[in-house]
C-alpha cells in the first residue's frame, strides 16, 4: 500500500543523477533522471517511487502531510519506523 | 507490546474525517434519485476500498465498480508466454518487476520456468538491470516492462541510460499500457450492453501516481465529450472518501467536471520532463490485448523504430508464438475487469481458484479484484 509520504532532498549529487532524501528522519538515495536539470534542489519535497523522483510536492501540502504521519510514527520505536517508511517506498506492486 | 507495521497502515487514516465523509456523502447522495456507479480504474484504490470496508460506508444508492486495476491482471496470456519463451533462451537472464512472476501463462507461469532452470529475476527497481547487465556480460539481459503511466518513464530511463553508457547486453520487452485508451473502451463496451446488465459506469476515480507523470488532462474528453466526471485520487481512504465525495456533489450540483482530490503532488501538466523521455522512446501500438478486455486500440507502447535493436520482441520474432488463447472457460476476469461481475459472482471463486492456486490473473496479482475479495472477505 501506498503512503506516499513526501520526502526532502537533503543533497544532489553534482551530476544531477541522484540525490538523497531524508522521508522523517530516514536518510536514501534516489534516482533524479526523470526530473529536468535543475528542477530538483536541495530543500524541496519530493514524491520517490520505486527509487525514483517522481516529482515534486508542493511544500505547504507536504508538512501538512508529514504532520498526520509523524502522529503515528512516534508511537512506533526507531527500528519499526525505519522499516515503516522504507516499505512505503517497496511495496512489490508499487508503480505498475 | 511493540506497535507492529500492520498497526501503522491501519492506524494511518483518521476515523472520524473518514466517518465525517460518510455523512457528507450519505446527506448528498440523499437528494439524488438515481444510483451513481463509480468505477475505481486502479487496483491501488480496489484495494484502499476493500481494506477499510468503504462499501458498508456508502448509502444504497452509491455503487462501486471496480476497473482493470492492474498491468499484472490485465496481461494476456500470449505476452506471458513471450515472457516464458525468452527466459528459456540459452544465455538469457530474464528480468521484471512485481507478481508478473507467478501469472500463469499456457505453458506456465515464470516462476515455473525458472524451477525447469531459466535464470528469472524480480527487481524494485528497472534501474538494477543496468547492473545485472554488467555482471553478465556474456547473457543478454531482457527486461520484461510493465505497468501504466506511472512506471513508464522509469523504463525509458533505463533505455536512455542503456545507449548512453553504450550496454551492449540489455534488451527490452515493452507492455506499458495507458489508462485513458481503456478508460473509453469500457465506456463504449458497457453502453452497449446497458439494457442487458442494467447498470453503466457513471462516473471514474482516477489513480493519482498515473497523474503525477501525465497530469489530469489526460482525462480531459472524459467529461466533456463521454458526460463522465473524473475525480483523480490518492490512494489513503481519507483520499478515497474525499474523490467520492467531490464526484457525488457534482451530481447534486449538476456538473460533469474533471477534478483534483490530490492536489499534493497532481497537476493538470504532470512531470514533463518524464513526457518527453517517454515520448523520446515509445510510440503508440494499433492494438494491444488486454487480459478479459481483448484488443484495445492505440491501448499499448512499443519501442520506436529507431531502438529495434534494443527491441527483443524484434530480435526474437522467429521464437516468439504469435496464436491466440482463450482463457479458462469458468473464468470470469473479462467481465469483472469491465465491472460487469463481481468476484464473488465466479462460480470458481474461494474453491477451484484462490491466491495459492490462482485460475486467472486477478486472483494472482495481489492488486486484482479477486484476490481483494478474498483477502479482505475474512476467507484467509
Ligand atoms: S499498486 Fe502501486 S500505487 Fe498501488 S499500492 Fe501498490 S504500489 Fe502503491
Ligand atoms: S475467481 Fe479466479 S477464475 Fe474467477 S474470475 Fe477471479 S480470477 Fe478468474
Amino acid at each position: 500500500m501506498c503512503l506516499s509520504i513526501p520526502s526532502k532532498v537533503v543533497r544532489v549529487a553534482e551530476d544531477q543523477t541522484m540525490c538523497t532524501v531524508d522521508t522523517m528522519g530516514v536518510q536514501r538515495d534516489a534516482n533524479l533522471m526523470m526530473m529536468a536539470d535543475d528542477e530538483v534542489k536541495v530543500g524541496d519535497y519530493v514524491l520517490l517511487h520505486i527509487g525514483f523522483v517522481m516529482n515534486k510536492i508542493d511544500e505547504d501540502e507536504a508538512l501538512a502531510s508529514i504532520e498526520t504521519y509523524r502522529e503515528i510514527l512516534e508511537l512506533m520505536d526507531e527500528d519499526e519506523r525505519k522499516q515503516a517508511i522504507l516499505e512505503d517506498d517497496e511495496c512489490p506492486r508499487r508503480g505498475l | 507490546m511493540p506497535l507492529e507495521l500492520k498497526n501503522l497502515y491501519d492506524n494511518f487514516r483518521d476515523g472520524e474525517t473518514i466517518k465525517a465523509y460518510a455523512k457528507m456523502i450519505a446527506e448528498d447522495a440523499a437528494k439524488l434519485d438515481r444510483t451513481i456507479n463509480i468505477m475505481e480504474v486502479c487496483g491501488g484504490h480496489t484495494h484502499t476500498i476493500m481494506k477499510f470496508g468503504l462499501p458498508q460506508l456508502m448509502p444504497k444508492n452509491i455503487n462501486f465498480i471496480h476497473g482493470p486495476g492492474c498491468p499484472v491482471c490485465i496481461m494476456p496470456k500470449e505476452r506471458v508466454d513471450h515472457a516464458y519463451v525468452l527466459a528459456m533462451q540459452e544465455d538469457v537472464i530474464l528480468v521484471t518487476l512485481g507478481d508478473m512472476i507467478k501469472v500463469p501463462g499456457s505453458n506456465g507461469s515464470l516462476q515455473d520456468a525458472r524451477s525447469k532452470g531459466a535464470d528469472v529475476r524480480f527487481v524494485y527497481s528497472p534501474m538494477e538491470c543496468l547492473k545485472i547487465a554488467e555482471e553478465n556480460p556474456d547473457k543478454k539481459v531482457i527486461f520484461f516492462a510493465i505497468g501504466f503511466e506511472t512506471t513508464t518513464p522509469m523504463t525509458a530511463v533505463l533505455i536512455d541510460q542503456t545507449i548512453k553508457q553504450n550496454v551492449p547486453n540489455l534488451f527490452f520487452h515493452i507492455n506499458h499500457v495507458t489508462v485513458p485508451e481503456v478508460m473509453q473502451e469500457l465506456i463504449d463496451s458497457r453502453d452497449e450492453h446497458v439494457d442487458s446488465y442494467n447498470n453503466k459506469i457513471d462516473a471514474f476515480l482516477g489513480p493519482s501516481h498515473v497523474s503525477v507523470i501525465s497530469g489530469s488532462r489526460i482525462y480531459e474528453p472524459f467529461p466533456v465529450d463521454y458526460k463522465r466526471p473524473v475525480v483523480v485520487s490518492g490512494f489513503e481512504p481519507v483520499d478515497v472518501m474525499q474523490g467520492i465525495s467531490m464526484i457525488v456533489k457534482q451530481f447534486v450540483e449538476n456538473r460533469c467536471e474533471l477534478e483534483i482530490q490530490y492536489t499534493r503532488v497532481v497537476t493538470e501538466e504532470g512531470n514533463l520532463n518524464a513526457q518527453a523521455l517517454i515520448e523520446k522512446y515509445f510510440e503508440k501500438v494499433d492494438l494491444f490485448k488486454w487480459r478479459g478486455l481483448g484488443n484495445v486500440p492505440r491501448s499499448g507502447l512499443k519501442l520506436r523504430d529507431e531502438y529495434a535493436h534494443l527491441d527483443a520482441e524484434v530480435i526474437y520474432k522467429d521464437v516468439l508464438p504469435i496464436a491466440e488463447i482463450e482463457d479458462h472457460k469458468l473464468c470470469i476476469c473479462g467481465d469483472i475487469l469491465r465491472g460487469m461481475a463481481k468476484p464473488p459472482e465466479c462460480t470458481i471463486f474461494g474453491t477451484a481458484c484462490k491466491p495459492t492456486s490462482p485460475l486467472g490473473s486477478c486472483m494472482v496479482s495481489s492488486e486484482g479484484a479477486c484476490a481483494a475479495y478474498y483477502k479482505y472477505g475474512n476467507l484467509l
